[in-house]
């Protein structure tokens, strides 16, 4: 295969892969995010105790986290039938990518969130700050570093996870290896393929990593 | 000012508090001392309520704050000033921001925050450096901000957890002059709780000793001082306890150059010698206490003479 040859597969490959991740990445804040606050403030220890609660919340992210990420796709097919109407193609793709990452990520919020020290949350209570104030203005801004860095974690998760859905019909570099490398025995295009990911895993990495440097103050 | 009476708190078997009564009048500074696990901390922090005493009510101002439901104890607070050991400030936020903080949760607008802002960095003496944030302050600094912080509301009280415990010395008796000042200009009621006695010598009015979960003395300084026994004196002097048999102990308030002792030499046939003795300088004034070995004929007189003259005499059995 020459350049040539190569470039129009790998262009919209990239971009599918980019759409699946960058949307599902967006669920995943909408939805992770809150289900995280609410691990840490309904916690035994939290703002608002309810640890009956708290434990249904806490086993049913752990029924996410534990299975695999292909069987979970094929799981939830009726699932992602019901939200978007059809099973293949790069949309279809979002909802599992989203269903496997929410757990995935509310468990990295959890754990920044925790990171923050009781002394500054109780000296908040002392100053008569409400419940919902000492999350928005305390808890989320002191953890915010922890929280870019489990979002970078995150969304280096969901392009492995996207390659997955590439071979059940999602499109994107996942995709064209399996086509291409593993049908074809296209070794250039593999390849290519490998080291367009490493770059992008790495720039992302990068930029997680310094965007949770600048915002820290300690 | 603040009231708590009959406090219990109590962790599953463990009692923390053991029926404490507390009565900090206003415009004082009242130190609660005792050494680390013998409940001070747990007192401070039932008094704004951070801990639900297991038994027992709270005022505060006038206002009963155990009887009070979470908006209404959130108001209360929000008049509750309080510094803290570590300083508990917001990495997130600048000097600024962390003063701003309690004036947002009050609901004051902008334009108000930032005035009230700037006048209370000036207040603590760190007129600017709000756009600073506190990782690059020095320990002393810290504490600033945070009293900054806990002065937002005008509080009519400020709770104090050991918040000079993690500073030196020197920086140790610059909190406490700024705490000294503000009691003085804004006629604040302050509440500290401390391990160290250097604290309360250097600026308390009253104080409360604390040991397992009991207060066991507690009063005005210049009173405990006065009384023959107080845990209070023995404590700030660094005189041998117990006192060796036979001898007498003197302590003397006011003017620490009363010239008493060489009087009851001169006037009684007695043999005085100084078994020890300090002077220490403490808010309430200076107070001198010194221990002696008095024998001869006329000790007994000479006894009477010295407690006639203001001092307070302790015999040693």
């Amino acid at each position: 295969m020459t350049w040539e040859e190569m470039l129009p597969l790998l262009w919209p490959a990239t971009v599918e892969t980019a759409l699946m991740v960058g949307w599902a990445t967006l669920f995943t804040v909408l939805l992770g995010l809150p289900l995280g606050v609410a691990l840490v403030v309904f916690d035994r220890d939290g703002l608002r105790p309810l640890p009956a609660f708290k434990s249904g919340l806490g086993f049913v992210v752990n029924i996410g986290r534990s299975l695999p990420f292909i069987v979970l796709m094929i799981a939830i097919i009726p699932f992602t039938r019901l939200v978007v109407g059809t099973t293949i193609g790069t949309a279809a793709f979002v909802v599992p990518l989203t269903v496997g990452a929410v757990p995935f990520f509310a468990r990295l919020v959890e754990t920044a969130l925790r990171e923050v020290g009781t002394d500054v949350v109780q000296a908040a209570q002392a100053m008569g700050a409400s419940r919902t104030a000492i999350v928005r203005k305390v808890l989320l801004p002191e953890a915010l570093p922890g929280l870019v860095a489990g979002l970078t974690v995150t969304v280096v998760a969901l392009i492995g996870y996207s390659a997955m859905a590439g071979t059940l019909g999602g499109g994107g570099l996942g995709d064209l290896a399996v086509r291409y490398g593993y049908q074809r025995f296209e070794t250039l295009l593999m390849i290519v393929t490998v080291v367009l990911l490493l770059v992008i895993v790495q720039l992302l990495q990068s930029l997680g990593d310094w965007v949770a440097r600048r915002l820290s103050h300690k | 000012m603040i009231q708590a009476s009959g406090l219990r708190k109590q962790y599953g078997t463990t009692v923390a508090l053991d029926g404490v009564d507390l009565h900090v009048r206003e415009g004082e500074i009242h130190g609660v001392l005792g050494q680390s696990g013998a409940g001070k901390s747990t007192l401070l922090r039932c008094v704004n309520l951070l801990e639900r005493p297991t038994a027992g009510t709270v005022t505060v101002a006038g206002q009963d704050l155990t009887a009070l439901g979470d908006r209404d104890l959130n108001r209360a607070r929000q008049r509750i000033g309080m510094i803290h050991q570590h300083f508990a400030l917001l990495s997130s936020r600048t000097v600024a921001g962390n003063v701003a903080f309690p004036l947002e949760v009050m609901g004051v607008p902008r334009a108000e925050r930032e005035r009230r802002v700037g006048e209370l960095l000036e207040l603590v003496g760190l007129e600017g450096r709000g756009k600073h944030r506190p990782h690059q302050l020095s320990g002393g600094q810290k504490q600033r901000v945070g009293i900054a912080r806990a002065l937002a509301g005008n509080p009519s009280v400020l709770l104090s957890d050991e918040a000079t415990s993690a500073l030196d010395p020197a920086t140790t008796q610059s909190i406490l002059a700024l705490l000294k000042r503000l009691n003085a200009e804004l006629g604040l009621t302050i509440l500290l709780i401390t391990h160290e006695m250097n604290v309360v010598k250097s600026v308390c009015d009253s104080v409360a000793i604390m040991a397992q979960g009991r207060i066991e003395e507690s009063g005005s300084i210049a009173d405990l001082i006065r009384t023959p026994g107080s845990r209070l004196t023995r404590e700030i002097f660094p005189l041998p306890e117990p006192a060796p048999s036979g001898s007498v102990t003197l302590t003397f308030t006011g003017d620490p150059r009363q010239p008493v002792v060489s009087e009851v030499v001169r006037k009684f046939d007695v043999d005085l010698s100084i078994l020890g003795g300090s002077i220490e300088d403490l808010a309430a004034g200076s107070v001198g206490r010194l221990r002696v070995a008095l024998d001869g004929a006329e000790a007994p007189a000479a006894l009477a003479y010295l407690r006639d003259s203001g001092l307070i005499v302790e015999e040693a059995p």
